[in-house]
Order: C-alpha cells, then sequence, then structure tokens
C-alpha cells in the first residue's frame, strides 16, 4: 500500500509542476491545487497506513487496546487542507481580477514588473 | 506559564479582530491601529526584557506539557526578532497613517496588517514545526492580500508570481514536516532535535535538512529562489513595501537560523557548506540586480536579497562570532531597510514618481530628507559609525577567522557594490538638477508630511543609536548566538520537567 501511494504522490508533484511550467494561468492553478494535495498525501503515507484501525479508547479503558492509526497525522493534514483551500479561494481570484486587467490567460504577456 | 510569550501574538490577532468590528468607521481603525501596534511593541519589549532576565522561556499552550502540546518558546533570537517585528510594525503604522489613502484604508488595511503582525509573531515564538507552517501560512494570506491592495495591473503580475512560489515553498515545507514527522513522530522542535541524535541514518535526514533549506530559502529570498521579490515588493503601497521589506523575508532567515542549529547539526560540514555558497551567491547576484536598475524601490528590493546572504553568511560559517554577526545583521537591517523604503515614499509624495531618471535636486528643496536618507543609505553601505558598519565588520572579522577567505572577499566586495548603488539614488535623486521637463509634477506637495518625518528620523535615530551604543547590542547578540549554539539550553528549557 506504501508503495502505491508513494507513486501516486511523485505522480501528483510531477503532474503539478508540469502544469505550473505551462503558460496559461488557469492550468498554474490547477498545479497549485494538485501540489498542496501531494504534500497532503505524502504527510498521511509517512503516519503510517493502517486499516480498520481507529484510535478509539473502549468503554472503560484508559488507553486504546492494540495497534491504532495516529490520529495526529490527520488533524495535520485537515488543517493543512482547510489552509489549502482558503489560498486556493484567493488564488482563483486573483487569477480572475489578473485576467480582468491584463486581458490575458498569458503568463508571457505578465512580464512588466520583472527587470 | 508566562503569560508574555503569548501577548505578542494574542495583541495583534485582538486589534485584527476588532479593527474588521471596526469597518464602517475610518478614524476608529485608524486609533486602534496606532494603539494596537504601540501595545505590541511594548509587550515585544517586555518580553524582551523578560527573557533577558530568566533565560529562555517557555509557555504550554492550554497547559498540555511538551512534546504533546503546543508550546510557545522566546529564546533571545526569538524575542529580539519580536522586538524588531514590534519597531517596525509600530513605524509603518504610523507611516501609514499619513501615505495610505482613504480609498485603500477602505480595503481593509488595517485588518490586514494586524494579521500580518500576528502570524510574524507567531513564527518567531512557537516551538512546534506544524505550528510554523501555520503561522506562516496565516503571514502569506494577509501579505497576498496587502499586496494587491489598489488592484493595480503590476501589482497583479507581481502578485500572481509571490503566490506562486510562496505556495510551492508552503508545500515542500508541509511536504518536509511530514517526513521528519514520519522519521522521528513528533512535531515539537526539542524534542525533534533530541530524537534526531539517536537517528541512524544521516542520509535521510540531510535529505530533510535540504528541503527544509529549499522552502525557507524562497522564503527568505535566497539565491536561486529570490526571483519572486523584485518581481513584486516594488507594487504596492510603500508602507506595505516597507513592512515587507522590514519582516518577510526575515521570518524565513529567522526559520533557517532555528532549524540549522537546533536540528539539523549532524553534518555540519555538508549542510552549512551548502548553506555557505547560497549566501555568496545571494549577496553577488542581489547587488548585481541592484546595480542594472533606476527605480528607486526596485533597487531597494534587490539589496534586500544582496543582505540577506550576509545573514546567511553568519549561519553559514557557524562559529560563536559569526552567530553573533548574523544577529547583529538582522537587527540592523530591519531597521535600515524599512527606512530606506519609508523614505522613498516620501520621495514619491513630494515628487510623484520612483524613476530616478526623472528626479532631482531634492539635497536643494528637502536638505532634511536628503540627510536622513544619508543616515539609513550609509549605514547599509556598511559605513562606521552607523549600525551597518559593526555588522559588517563581525561578520567579515568572523569569516577572517574561520579562514573562509573567498566569502570574506564576497562580502567586501559586495559592502562596495552596495556603496555605489547608494550613491548612484544620492546622486540621481538628491545631488543632480531635476530634468526640465518633470520639474513640475507633484503628487501630494508636502501637506501632512510632519509624520512622515517624523517615523524616518526616529528610525534614523535608531540606526545611528546602534552604531554609536553598539556595545549593549552586541553583548546581546552574543547572549543570543550562546543559545543558538548551545541547543541544550533550549531543549531542556522545552522538556525540562520530563528529566
Amino acid at each position: 500500500m506504501e508503495t502505491l501511494m508513494a507513486f501516486t504522490v511523485g505522480g501528483l508533484f510531477s503532474a503539478a509542476i508540469y502544469m505550473m511550467l505551462r503558460r496559461s494561468i488557469v492550468k498554474l492553478v490547477i498545479g497549485l491545487v494538485l501540489l498542496s494535495n501531494a504534500a497532503n498525501l505524502l504527510l498521511f503515507t509517512q503516519a503510517g497506513l493502517l486499516r480498520g484501525a481507529p484510535p478509539l479508547v473502549p468503554k472503560g479503558a484508559t488507553q486504546p487496546t492494540g495497534v491504532v492509526a495516529d490520529p495526529l497525522a490527520q488533524a495535520l493534514i485537515l488543517t493543512a487542507i482547510v489552509i489549502g483551500f482558503g489560498v486556493l479561494a484567493f488564488a482563483v481570484v486573483l487569477i480572475h481580477r489578473a485576467y480582468e486587467v491584463v486581458k490575458a490567460d498569458d503568463m508571457d504577456q505578465m512580464k512588466d514588473t520583472d527587470t | 506559564m508566562r503569560l508574555e510569550v503569548a501577548l505578542p501574538v494574542i495583541i495583534p490577532l485582538f486589534f485584527g479582530a476588532l479593527t474588521l468590528t471596526l469597518w464602517r468607521w475610518r478614524m476608529a481603525q485608524r486609533v486602534a491601529t496606532a494603539t494596537g501596534t504601540g501595545l505590541m511593541l511594548l509587550s515585544a519589549l517586555w518580553l524582551l526584557a523578560a527573557t533577558w532576565q530568566d533565560g529562555i522561556l517557555v509557555m504550554h499552550m492550554g497547559d498540555w506539557q511538551a512534546p504533546f502540546g503546543i508550546v510557545m518558546v522566546s529564546d533571545l533570537l526569538s524575542a529580539i526578532m519580536v522586538v524588531l517585528a514590534g519597531i517596525s510594525g509600530f513605524a509603518t503604522a504610523v507611516y501609514s497613517l499619513t501615505s495610505m489613502s482613504k480609498r485603500h484604508e477602505a480595503f481593509g488595511y488595517y485588518p490586514l496588517l494586524h494579521l500580518l503582525l500576528a502570524g510574524v509573531n507567531g513564527a518567531f515564538l512557537t516551538g512546534d514545526i506544524f505550528n510554523l507552517y501555520v503561522w506562516f501560512e496565516v503571514m502569506l494570506v494577509a501579505s497576498f492580500a496587502l499586496l494587491i491592495l489598489g488592484g493595480e495591473r503590476a501589482q497583479m503580475e507581481g502578485a500572481i508570481k509571490y503566490v506562486t512560489l510562496n505556495l510551492v515553498s508552503s508545500a515542500m515545507l508541509l511536504s518536509a514536516i511530514g517526513l521528519l514527522y514520519g522519521l522521528t513522530g513528533t512535531l515539537n522542535m526539542a524534542d525533534i532535535a533530541e530524537k534526531l541524535t539517536y537517528a541512524e541514518d544521516p542520509g535521510i535526514i540531510t535529505v530533510i535538512a535540504m528541503l527544509f533549506l529549499v522552502s525557507f530559502g524562497i522564503k527568505a529570498g535566497a539565491f536561486p529562489f529570490f526571483f519572486w521579490l523584485p518581481a513584486s515588493y516594488h507594487t504596492p503601497q510603500v508602507a506595505v513595501s516597507a513592512l515587507f521589506a522590514a519582516l518577510l523575508t526575515k521570518v524565513g532567515v529567522y526559520a533557517l537560523f532555528r532549524v540549522f542549529t537546533l536540528i539539523f547539526t549532524q553534518d555540519v560540514a555538508y549542510t552549512h557548506g551548502i548553506l555557505l555558497w547560497v549566501a555568496g551567491a545571494t549577496m553577488l547576484t542581489g547587488v548585481l540586480g541592484a546595480a542594472a536598475q533606476y527605480e528607486f524601490r526596485r533597487i531597494l528590493s534587490f539589496h534586500i536579497i544582496s543582505q540577506i546572504g550576509y545573514m546567511i553568511m553568519g549561519l553559514a560559517l557557524f562559529t560563536p562570532l559569526a552567530l553573533v554577526g548574523g544577529v547583529f545583521y538582522i537587527m540592523h537591517h530591519i531597521i535600515v531597510k524599512a527606512n530606506l523604503f519609508l523614505v522613498s515614499g516620501l520621495v514619491y509624495r513630494l515628487k510623484g514618481t520612483y524613476e530616478l531618471k526623472e528626479l532631482g535636486g531634492m539635497y536643494r528643496s528637502h536638505p532634511m530628507l536628503a540627510l536622513l536618507f544619508l543616515v539609513p543609505a550609509l549605514s547599509l553601505a556598511g559605513m562606521p559609525p552607523l549600525s551597518g558598519f559593526f555588522a559588517k565588520f563581525i561578520l567579515i572579522r568572523a569569516g577572517v577567522e574561520a579562514e573562509a577567505w573567498w566569502i570574506v572577499g564576497v562580502a567586501l566586495v559586495v559592502g562596495l557594490l552596495t556603496l555605489y548603488s547608494m550613491m548612484k539614488i544620492w546622486a540621481e535623486v538628491f545631488w543632480k538638477a531635476q530634468p526640465e521637463e518633470h520639474a513640475n509634477r507633484s503628487a501630494h506637495g508636502s501637506a501632512g508630511s510632519g509624520v512622515l518625518y517624523l517615523t524616518i528620523g526616529g528610525m534614523a535615530a535608531l540606526t545611528v543609536f546602534i552604531g554609536l551604543g553598539a556595545e549593549p547590542i552586541y553583548r546581546m547578540a552574543d547572549a543570543a548566538a550562546h543559545q543558538l549554539l548551545n541547543p541544550s539550553l533550549y531543549i531542556d528549557a522545552v522538556l525540562g520537567e520530563r528529566q
């Protein structure tokens, strides 16, 4: 399972970078989406993958019995997803506004502020 | 439980919320902003005094003990950075009360300013690596919105590059944190540092260290990751530019200092060797980029990059004296850089342009401003007795002692080129006569610039003070470097109760 996840993460990263290297700003944002998801999945895989072992404490006990999944990593991913979502919403508005101002969907038309 | 550790974060967060509720009342927002940033500066000074007196301060959030809860830690480096954030935040807030137009204020400048400061202070004070990521994002989101405040074409173009590269950096940071968590099973920085000393495979640690280097390098504007900086820093309102120039890249530098003194010290020859090359290349490319520019704020933006190189050089040499130099350099740089941007804003206000070719004759018409420009400009170039001289002197001396001759040579040459750049601005803006065809351009005239002069004068006075009173500042930097070089002090302070 980890091997499969490793390839998924790698594929997502490379797709993200490919999209970000395109000239269209819409594809740039798609690349950013893929990139943040790739990072989240990497974090998820790093914490270890377990099937059907929720970190719950049985009634009457003070600690969970047996092996349980790591809840901390999932809390981290949840935080990262929320942050990523917020930032992405901003990025979408930004490219929309940039399109209105520049009247083009092309990064090559946006070189005025470079040196 | 030490409240003063959390106050520099709580105060701007509170005032950010308050100014949001005061959205329709411009005057109340302005009063709240001046009060809020002033209070933040006071709390930062309190924190520095407490940290100086009692050593490293730790606050366990919600009373969850480390390493299970999130901790906020204030060692001397953090406390110094928070004070600098307080000074530059207060100065730019006061400055923007005059410089910011009503239209820009109505877009929510004040709440964003407070949120940005909260993010910056949070990043300086947290002792938890994932929490560091979160504060980075708080800071970034606020900076995105501040950058495009006004919505002009140049701002949009700059913002797309700024947003993209910073998000790439965040994704890398998150991946690196994930890998580190997989390796150590903890997020508390002190705990990570301790666990890594028992780690079996040094190879993977170096890989993670390099991921952190790239991620923080992008945020710090180090070579070869700095391209977002000159593309965007000259586009926003000048008060925003000044605040960005003072603080944002320095958060990246701070993070580099933190992880490469506390966590990744397993293979210093390799990791810090790379840092040294990065430092040298950053200095050179920054200063050469500036030499080619003829726009006030673009020159200053490129100089941020070259100065970042000096700070990283202090970290990379990794001797006690070099770290002192690095910390000293950060202190000097934040004040000077913010001030230079504030001066450029005043010049724009008086003359209506940032283009050096169109400016001129300001020494004749505004001699006071010329003097106030000369103080930070000469300090940036490293002229004695101003603050920059001592900062450069300590670093170069550290380089000589470490026998890293080439970096010493680069640092000296870059210092010279910085002087050239500053003299270029001096000659073009203040000394030469203004070209006839641009002589009658004036955006605002000199109305209401008293407060602006006061802010710039105050910052210039601080620069002179750091230069003339270098001894106590040096001692503070020395103590901060001592804590950095002995990570056990930090680890014991955070995890102490367990042993």
